[in-house]
């Protein structure tokens, strides 16, 4: 991504009419919101019972990622900061009911009655400061309390996040640990720089499910590899967050510079060329003094 | 915004102990149709908490649910198609939401509830 929408504003300003508009009618971007939603909901792993549950959707904006939980036959309650992106969602005529609200303020839900949570893209912004009265741990853990309450035993959420940096990462996973959360990190296309995404997968309470199922992340040859840090100890892999990045290398310090000899060189050249150069002189490439 | 939502909801003022259920204030009510699936209104029944569910209705214009209910009433198909209309098939078009507490109104625009608090209630 060549800029961070959370550089530029906070989320209810930067999607206003024309940037919610934009995004929805970006062919591009409804593709990929569908397929990482679609992804989120398989990590959710939802006990395979063919009954309908409420979801919830945090983050919905104009409704694409919750357009592939009507599609597998759940009800949702989407959360948007965004009045815009409702508007268009409501234009689109979404099947699930629509909030508008802060995350950061907490979500004001019974406690117990959400079968799964799903966020794509949105909760990298809790990261930032919008307003004087915003503290991005507070936010955090306001958000990630009130969700582990509304959650039922058992529940999962899953988030896709673009976290800015390490420290990010650490910030929100700290924040969902301490709010009674256990899960982990899964890295789909680790070795892809663009495709690479990463998923906060968090688990509520006990729930037995087919843990091999959600330990694996894909590859890609499409084959699974098992990234995320898995319950079981023996087969403790090394979370592999950023150490497939190759280090920079360090640049050559050539503090000698060039020297005179090559500057007398490129000088003879330009005049060749017919360029206006300064002469040469007892000054030229010399090194300056040190009081400089 | 339908029942099911309303029944979740709760105000999330700071302060606030008790902030469910939002009382409606309902200025327009829409219905639209949704398939039924039995299974799912039965998972939720065990949810839904009933009297704030029966208050809701009744707010929004709907008086055929019963005051009281349980889990054996689900048999009768009579009773889970009133429950289903009630649930998922009214909708709160615009109106308002408001605290039992605090008497916050949170207005309810196109079938949007605006929950944002100010910054003194967070």
């Amino acid at each position: 991504m060549a800029s961070r929408p959370e550089v530029v504003a906070p989320p209810e300003i930067f999607y206003d009419d024309a940037e919610a508009r934009k995004y929805t009618s970006s062919s591009r971007i409804v593709q990929i919101q569908a397929t990482l939603s679609e992804r989120a909901l398989e990590l959710l792993a939802l006990p395979d019972d063919d009954v309908p549950k409420l979801l919830l959707d945090i983050g919905c904006g104009s409704g694409l990622s919750g357009e592939t939980l009507s599609e597998n036959g759940h009800h949702w309650i989407g959360l948007d900061i965004s009045a815009s992106m409702l508007n268009v969602a409501l234009e689109r005529e979404v099947e699930g009911d629509l909030l508008l609200g802060d995350m950061g303020q907490g979500l004001g839900l019974r406690p117990g009655v959400i079968d799964g949570a799903i966020s794509i893209s949105a909760v990298q912004w809790l990261c930032n400061a919008d307003k004087s009265s915003h503290n991005p741990r507070l936010r955090l853990k306001a958000f990630f309390t009130s969700l582990y309450k509304c959650l039922a035993n058992g529940a999962r959420a899953v988030f896709q996040v673009y976290p800015e940096n390490i420290d990010q990462r650490e910030l929100i996973l700290n924040a969902a640990m301490h709010a009674g959360f256990a899960g982990g990190i899964v890295v789909d296309f680790p070795h892809s720089s663009k495709r690479r995404k990463e998923f906060l997968v968090l688990k509520c309470g006990q729930r037995s499910v087919n843990a091999s199922m959600l330990s694996r992340s894909k590859n890609e040859d499409g084959e699974s590899c098992s990234d995320e840090d898995s319950e079981d100890e023996e087969n403790q892999t090394v979370c592999i967050s950023d150490r497939h990045r190759p280090r920079k290398k360090p640049k050559k310090n050539n503090k000698s510079g060039k020297g005179k000899e090559w500057l007398l060189r490129k000088k003879e050249q330009m005049r060749k060329r017919g360029n206006v150069v300064p002469p040469d002189t007892k000054y030229t490439g010399r090194k300056r003094k040190d009081r400089f | 915004m339908r029942l099911l939502t309303h029944n979740m909801l709760s105000s999330n003022i700071k302060g606030v102990v008790n902030g469910f259920p939002l009382r409606i204030e309902a200025e327009k009510v829409v219905e639209k149709t949704v398939e039924m699936n039995g299974e799912f209104l039965k998972k939720m029944f065990e949810k839904i908490d009933w009297k704030a569910f029966v208050d809701a209705s009744w707010a929004m214009g709907y008086t055929e649910l019963p005051e009281e209910a349980d889990s054996s009433m689900l048999d009768s198909d009579e009773f889970l198609n009133r429950f289903h209309h009630a649930l998922l098939e009214l909708h709160l078009e615009e109106g308002a939401l408001v605290c039992p507490e605090t008497g916050r109104r949170f207005p309810v625009n196109k079938g949007i509830p605006n929950m944002l608090l100010h910054e003194d209630e967070v």
